[in-house]
């Protein structure tokens, strides 16, 4: 059988982990769940949690991918971390305005204005 | 996996052409009307199955990005409704689809055998108590994006309309 294709990539960038989703929707409630394992990893690791999550190839998200987003913001929250989003399309966008989430989270237009905006 | 009832389509005199399941009508030579019928268990690959046929009949009458990006999200998050919070993933459970997509508009039923739920009582996502709550949203977005969104039969059956209006921006 096929290897199953990664759902997200992390790279770290000093004390920074960039998480990149690599397909363009993030709708599967299993996968959602998968992801939302993998950053809760992340967030666990020792240290402040320092997070920036990448939509560059994402089309298409349901509001279970949003609840999972304001999970992962709780749980950064209490580690005393912080958590950026960027390179959102202007589609996707549109939802986080809708349902206000873009209150909630930080979000930076490009990738390298999120990292500069992460506090030492 | 899914229960196709029948494919009834409508040409420009108003007959009727039952494609007992099959697809409907060739894209350009397309018939005026489709209509889908569907039934199908309470699980999320069956409901992939009816969303693409339904996402596949609006993308050959080439409605606009923008208006399928909103079908594409009303139907995910009303199927997820249906089976999740209406069945609860019941097996002996059904979730009945009716869909009539035109080249003006799709017109779309989804109907749980859940218990129901009163929509009032739903706390708004948006206010600032509940910005943090993972529930509500999907209902929001339903009713940001399509254009006319009915609940009935004590909330089990949702009737969600969207015109494929150029450039059309949700309500907020």
């Amino acid at each position: 059988m096929a290897e199953p294709t990664p759902l997200v990539s992390v790279v770290n960038q000093r004390d920074i982990r960039i998480v990149e989703f690599i397909h363009n929707k993030i709708l599967d409630e299993s996968n959602i769940t998968d992801i939302g394992t993998t950053l809760k990893a992340l967030i666990d690791e020792p240290g402040k949690p320092k997070l920036l999550l990448d939509f560059a190839n994402v089309d298409h998200l349901s509001s279970a991918a949003l609840g999972m987003l304001i999970n992962v913001n709780t749980q950064i929250k209490k580690r005393d971390g912080q958590l950026r989003l960027t390179n959102i399309k202007p589609k996707i966008f549109e939802v986080f305005v809708i349902t206000k989430l873009n209150k909630l989270f930080k979000i930076k237009p490009t990738r390298p204005e999120a990292l500069t905006s992460f506090n030492e | 996996m899914v229960g196709v009832v029948g494919t009834i389509d409508m040409d420009m005199a108003g007959s009727k052409r039952r494609n007992g399941g099959g697809r409907s009508g060739s894209p350009r030579a397309g018939p005026a009307q489709s209509h889908y019928v569907f039934n199908i268990p309470s699980d999320f690959a069956a409901s992939r199955d009816v969303q693409l046929r339904i996402l596949q009949d609006i993308e050959r009458r080439g409605f606009n990005e923008q208006t399928r990006f909103a079908i594409k999200l009303a139907l995910e998050e009303a199927m997820i409704n249906a089976i999740k919070h209406g069945n609860r993933f019941d097996p002996r459970k059904k979730v009945h689809i009716e869909a009539t997509v035109t080249p003006d508009e799709a017109r779309i039923i989804v109907e749980d055998e859940g218990p129901g739920f009163d929509r009032s009582s739903v706390p708004n996502p948006t206010l600032r108590e509940n910005v943090e709550k993972c529930s509500g949203r999907g209902i929001l977005l339903i009713e940001a994006y399509m254009n006319q969104v009915r609940w009935s039969h004590g909330g089990r059956r949702l009737r969600m309309i969207k015109r494929n209006e150029p450039d059309v921006i949700p309500r907020c």
